[in-house]
């Protein structure tokens, strides 16, 4: 979660929520979380697991649309 | 009886102390709450009390529509996390246990202007260039 936070704060188009599943049991059911931490991206992709930094960065930005970043490699 | 113990509240406090700019907490609340509700108030309340530099607004989900529309938020309770500017982050829930520290974490990264994240994230998330919604489902434990 704090990575998520992290991100949010290096661009205004990022945003991130911490969702405490138990709370939220309809909202967790609808993304089929059965497992925590679980990272949805854009209400379609998902991540799993609490990844290192750059690692998690990178699952997210694969789920992009190609045109959604500048390829920097 | 308070959410948090003296014994917490005198690490937190000195946790704080790194704070650099005042950070605004803004929660949402609502009536007749769900499990957890009425603790998260109690918590963020106590939590703002420990530093001068940190202040808190809150807000009745029902009640106040205008400002839960400002802040996208749809359910509660919900703290948002925010200094002049909005970043984004919002916590959904009661931050207990593990999620206590990253609220912490979050409170200190925006008083201090800065993510922490290494160079290269950082000059990767500069290139995004479409609205992303992180939401990151976790437990109180």
């Amino acid at each position: 979660m704090r990575l998520a936070y992290r991100f949010a704060m290096e661009n205004d188009l990022i945003r991130a929520d911490a969702i405490e599943s138990a709370e939220f049991p309809e909202l967790a059911a609808q993304y089929r979380v059965y497992a925590v931490p679980q990272t949805v991206i854009n209400a379609t992709a998902a991540v799993e697991g609490a990844l290192p930094e750059a690692f998690f960065l990178d699952r997210i930005l694969e789920t992009l649309k190609p045109a959604a970043t500048a390829e920097t490699a | 009886m308070g959410l948090i113990p003296e014994e917490d509240a005198v690490e937190i406090r000195e946790r704080l102390q790194g704070m650099i700019n005042p950070v605004r907490l803004v929660h949402f609340t609502q009536e007749l709450n769900l499990e957890y509700g009425r603790e998260a108030e109690q918590l963020v309340r106590e939590l703002a009390a420990l530093s001068e530099k940190l202040s808190l607004e809150i807000y009745n989900l029902q009640i106040d529509k205008g400002k839960a529309a400002e802040y996208g938020v749809d359910k509660a309770p919900a703290t948002v996390i925010r200094d002049d500017k909005d970043y984004g982050l919002r916590f959904y829930g009661l931050p207990a246990g593990y999620e206590f520290g990253t609220l912490l974490d979050a409170i200190l990264s925006v008083s201090k202007g800065d993510s922490g994240l290494q160079a290269g994230s950082k000059e990767k998330l500069a290139t995004v260039n479409q609205p992303v919604h992180l939401e990151v489902f976790v437990t109180p434990t």
